[in-house]
């Protein structure tokens, strides 16, 4: 718990890692001062791309006590502003689930090679950074927990299955090695109620740990404070269940 | 890319970006999220030129009523010129 007599102080910058196939990927990165050892937690943005509220969110966690890393997925589509670049990328049909994962993946072995890392690594995403975020901590080990903000596009009927997108996450759910906290909105339209339902029944069968929260009166993307979809009780309530989470399942 | 419900259409014309005008090759329709319009989704539609990198692109966020009278009314007005002898 912090106290007003506690030091607090924090490094925030922007880093370049090797991601699929060796490319250049930029990542903000912020983590605490001092030795550590801390957590360490990969960030995956949302559609609307490596955007400023992922920059604040990365800063959000450093501040929480974790080394937080968020990659730009949409390196390959170009510089320029966010929008731009995310709306780039939209035109195509989102970024190849294989480049996604392996860019992610990368990002946890950065922060895993850190002296100041505890050797305990999650990830959190939104919108389509919450598929992301449960697709390569079903394909790829050394992710210790997941958070999936609404992640639409995890239960993919076959006939919206496509080059980039050829397999849905759920169908990876067997391999799944990492507990899970799921958040949502009753009134979303993807992921739907059904669809979590879904997701939800697929985690049961295999016997995964997980805990799901559903909250009533809000859509896709409640967290974010500069869109009309912001819901200040149910955001709140929901980054508290993620510290809660994070503080159980990444500490030593 | 959510929805997925995207679709490419070449477009001959010119746009008024960020910079200035500059010739438009592409528009890109979707049904996704927007950036600005205060909705889950919009009809989004993007007048871009590949070739001169992510910036060189004229945004418009749609609802679906707006979205459907501008097509009905782009019909309509060649249409009526086609009948005027100006096409």
């Amino acid at each position: 718990m912090y106290t007003t007599d506690q030091y607090e102080g924090m490094l925030a910058e922007t880093v370049a890692l090797r991601g699929a196939d060796g490319n250049r990927v930029l990542a903000y990165c912020a983590r605490p001062l001092g030795p550590g050892p801390f957590p360490g937690m990969v960030l995956v943005h949302h559609m609307p791309g490596w955007d400023e509220w992922y920059r604040e969110a990365t800063r959000r966690f450093a501040h929480h006590g974790y080394v937080a890393i968020s990659p730009n997925l949409y390196e390959r589509f170009g510089h320029g502003s966010p929008e731009d670049v995310a709306a780039a990328v939209r035109a195509d049909g989102g970024v190849p689930d294989d480049q996604a994962v392996a860019d992610l993946e990368a990002s946890m072995h950065y922060l895993r090679a850190l002296p100041y890392v505890n050797g305990k690594v999650g990830i959190f995403g939104t919108c389509s950074g919450g598929r992301h975020a449960v697709l390569v901590a079903s394909r790829v080990a050394g992710f210790d927990a997941v958070v999936d903000c609404w992640g639409g596009g995890v239960v993919m009927p076959t006939d919206q299955l496509t080059p980039q997108r050829p397999v849905a996450p759920i169908d990876y759910t067997a391999d799944l090695n990492s507990p899970v906290l799921g958040l949502f909105g009753a009134e979303d339209h993807s992921p739907t109620v059904d669809d979590v339902a879904v997701h939800e029944a697929a985690l049961e069968e295999h016997g995964k740990d997980f805990e799901f929260h559903m909250y009533e009166g809000a859509g896709h993307g409640f967290f974010y404070y500069h869109r009309p979809s912001y819901r200040q009780e149910q955001a709140v309530d929901g980054w508290e269940k993620i510290w809660a989470f994070l503080g159980q399942k990444l500490s030593n | 890319m959510c929805t997925m419900l995207v679709k490419k259409v070449p477009v001959e014309g010119f746009g008024r970006g960020t910079d200035g005008w500059f010739d438009m090759k592409q528009a890109n329709v979707s049904w996704d999220h927007p950036f600005h319009a205060p909705e889950e989704h919009a009809l989004n539609i993007d007048f871009v030129n590949e070739s001169y990198g992510p910036g060189a692109r004229v945004a418009v966020e749609l609802s679906v009523d707006g979205a459907r009278q501008l097509a009905e009314t782009i019909q309509s007005v060649l249409s009526e010129a086609e009948d005027r002898g100006l096409i």
